[in-house]
């Protein structure tokens, strides 16, 4: 069992959860993934790390409330347990010096671009980060990329009720027209992900993407993540979750994304209904 | 004590000779199956004490017996069988443990009639004795006891050595057990949530039921086998970490051939296409055919194909058949004869109402809407043996097929898993990403070894348990070297 040390909620529908696990916390890098179980019915699902500790041994994820496993662990704080955690899995982002770089983080998927920029920026780079949410109230982590050595933060809403009030790929395309970029890194749905990389494209930028397909066990065995990249067949989970952004096939990805709608959504009816029952 | 003459005198010293008995070899009750396809119980009942009693007292008892050559483990089969025509069904099983610490999880998926039974006597002539049967049964009896009636093998005096073995499949099984035989303190990795490998995610629950592979698990842990789930070995810890900082004295690699291998032909990708591994992964482990009670779900298909002739066919099948599919074909590009898959369970198939279409190999998914519609195979002729002594299939030019399916089930084998070498640089692989061994299982690592379908690439149960066991023998050697 794994317990929770932490539980935050960070906005209507997006939670942060600590939990300790010192094997895993001593591991972790920027980019990769764990996966978990929250009971014996439980399924199995993938969460990239947005914080650890290796010396306090716990580490941290983030989640949107969008099924039936999401709504139960938000129901979850410190105190309760997790019956499984496994990880670091996933090959680490690749972090190195590459001068300027923009990290992208569209949603909940701002929780995973959090270590990436930080670990950007301390191999030397001069990071901007963009977050992307629907509203000011789903904008998540803004204080942690404040307190981090950033060239600059952009946030930016649908509705401009907090910072620009634009997608993420317009800050983006002025970054690229302007020169101002070496490399961009966009971690969020995978329709905003697309379009970074179609806008980085453009100006010959590289721009890696942290994929997110539906997974069972996260270690190569199932092989549920196969997304095509240049072509290829790759699994997310051994092979990524990061690739080349120019060379993946979102369409293929966003439809296998799809697979289990209608159960999940089931599986949450189920779930909400037996939550009013017992209230 | 009644001497057995009834004169009175001393009893004689030895055993009356036993008489084999002239009966046909007694059949398996199973149940029905019209019945059985329609949930997930287990499709053979097992002996009943009678059965099993009939059936042993078949064994001829041979001086010089053959059947234990066929046995990967050398389990002592004349003598277990003898334990039971006396009627001492816990002698019996402890000759079994003696060599095999999982006898009702292989009594039920081992394939006999190529080993053991292949080389009993009676098999000349007749039907050889079910040997098979008899080891399950023996395994569900000691499973039946109360814990402390149950045969738990002696554990040696403590060695003060620490192994680990990474995967709880049966070559680690098989390996963890030996080595607590010999004393070493053994802890088992397992990167999954639940023990077992291939035989709680792979093989069905209505073939080998899952309370039976945890309660024979169990039984490794009443010998001292500590068991840590959630701890991939090559991510959460690696094997210099393993003989470092977490003070093992020797590794036992046995973590399978895991990686589900397609064809790599157009659509593969499509909604609706699943790798045998998934498929059953999420019926088996996450016990998808009780969702939503369960959280896994699995896409219930109505016009299933499964592409591939093995086990892992034969089972994916007779799975969607229980998931409520109205037709499951089977599509394999030779013939039934060359189909790798145990007769007992092509011949279940058949009984449940999978269809076979031979001579088919496909290539492209179709599809629509980003979902499967169907396949389109080529069909084949055999032609020349290949290098597998098979009949090869040949392309028959303009003679494709198209088969109306919504879902596909690729059961086309599985390769290495190349997490684990990836962060162990000193370990030598075969071109193919398999682990290299001598014969005793060591690897080029001093210290580490491995065995199963790591090392063999994907085989059976038994084959992947008798290289756990004699790894264990090597690794005890090699610890006792280090003294």
């Amino acid at each position: 069992m794994f317990p929770i040390v932490h539980a935050r909620q960070l906005s209507d529908a997006v939670f942060e959860m600590g939990v300790e696990a010192p094997a895993i916390a001593a591991k972790v890098k920027a980019g990769q993934f764990l996966m978990l179980r929250i009971d014996e019915d439980g399924e199995r699902i993938p969460l990239t790390f947005s914080d650890w500790s290796a010396d306090e041994g716990w580490i941290r994820f983030i989640f949107m409330t969008v099924g039936k496993t999401t709504h139960q662990l938000s129901h979850m704080g410190v105190g309760d347990s997790l019956a499984d955690v496994v990880g670091p899995l996933g090959i680490p982002t690749h972090v190195e010096d590459l001068g300027r770089v923009a990290v992208v983080g569209g949603g909940v998927g701002t929780a995973a671009a959090y270590p990436v920029a930080r670990a950007m920026a301390e191999a030397g780079n001069e990071v901007t980060v963009i977050v992307g949410a629907r509203n000011a109230g789903l904008v998540i982590l803004e204080d942690e990329f404040r307190a981090l050595p950033l060239h600059e933060l952009i946030i930016c809403t649908d509705d401009g009720s907090s910072g620009r009030k634009d997608l993420v790929t317009a800050p983006l395309k002025e970054l690229c027209e302007d020169g101002a970029i070496d490399h961009s890194m966009a971690i969020g749905p995978a329709i905003m992900m697309k379009f970074c990389v179609a806008t980085a494209k453009e100006h010959d930028v590289p721009c890696v993407v942290s994929l997110n397909p539906i997974m069972v066990d996260g270690t190569g065995m199932c092989g549920a993540c196969r997304v095509t990249v240049g072509g290829e067949t790759k699994f997310g989970c051994v092979d990524g979750p990061d690739f080349d952004g120019h060379q993946v096939d979102f369409e293929e990805l966003m439809s296998r994304q799809r697979v289990y709608s209608d159960d999940e959504r089931l599986a949450d009816a189920e779930y909400q209904r037996e939550c009013s029952c017992n209230q | 004590m009644q001497s057995v003459d009834g004169t009175g005198g001393p009893a004689p010293e030895e055993k009356p000779r036993h008489r084999p008995a002239r009966i046909p070899r007694t059949p398996m009750p199973e149940r029905d199956a019209s019945e059985r396809a329609r949930d997930f119980d287990e499709v053979t009942l097992g002996y009943t004490e009678e059965m099993a009693r009939a059936e042993a007292s078949r064994c001829l008892q041979c001086k010089n017996p053959t059947c234990i050559e066929g046995c990967p483990v050398n389990i002592d089969i004349k003598s277990f069988i003898g334990e039971m025509i006396d009627g001492d069904y816990h002698a019996a099983v402890a000759v079994l443990k003696e060599k095999n610490a999982l006898p009702a999880v292989c009594g039920r998926v081992c394939p006999q009639e190529e080993q053991c039974e292949a080389h009993c006597v009676l098999a000349r002539k007749g039907e050889s004795v079910a040997i098979g049967r008899l080891e399950r049964w023996l395994g569900d009896f000691d499973l039946a006891c109360e814990l402390e009636g149950r045969c738990v093998p002696e554990v040696g005096a403590d060695s003060g050595r620490r192994v680990a073995v990474v995967g709880s499949g049966p070559a680690g099984l098989a390996c963890a057990g030996e080595l607590r035989r010999y004393g070493h303190a053994v802890t088992v990795f397992e990167s999954l949530h639940a023990t077992g490998g291939v035989l709680t995610y792979g093989i069905p629950e209505f073939r080998l039921p899952k309370h039976i592979v945890q309660a024979e698990v169990g039984l490794l842990e009443e010998m001292g086998v500590e068991i840590r789930c959630d701890v991939v070995i090559g991510a959460t810890y690696t094997i210099d970490e393993l003989m470092t900082e977490e003070g093992f004295d020797a590794v036992f690699i046995g973590n399978g051939a895991g990686l589900p291998m397609f064809l790599g032909i157009p659509g593969e990708n499509l909604n609706g296409v699943y790798s045998a591994n998934e498929f059953l992964t999420r019926v088996n482990l996450m016990r998808a055919y009780e969702f939503p009670t369960a959280d896994t779900p699995v896409w219930r298909g109505r016009k299933v194909a499964v592409v591939g002739g093995g086990n892992v066919a034969m089972d994916a099948a007779r799975t969607a058949k229980r998931l409520g599919a109205e037709e499951v074909f089977i599509v394999y590009r030779r013939t039934e004869a060359e189909m790798p898959a145990r007769k007992e369970e092509v011949h279940h198939a058949r009984e449940e109402g999978i269809e076979f279409k031979m001579l088919c190999s496909p290539v492209e998914v179709l599809g629509k809407d980003g979902w499967v519609t169907g396949i389109v195979a080529n069909t084949m002729e055999l032609g020349e043996p290949d290098a597998s002594g098979r009949r090869a299939p040949v392309c028959v030019m303009g003679a494709d097929v198209t088969i109306d399916c919504d879902t596909v089930v690729m059961a086309l084998g599985t390769r290495a898993n190349p997490l684990l070498p990836k962060t162990t640089p000193d370990l030598e692989l075969s071109k193919r990403g398999y682990i290299l061994t001598d014969e005793d299982g060591a690897t080029s690592k001093p210290g580490v070894y491995a065995g199963g379908d790591i090392v063999t690439g994907s085989a059976t149960v038994i084959l992947a348990m008798g290289a756990g066991k004699r790894a264990a023998r090597a690794m005890d050697e090699w610890l006792k070297q280090g003294d």
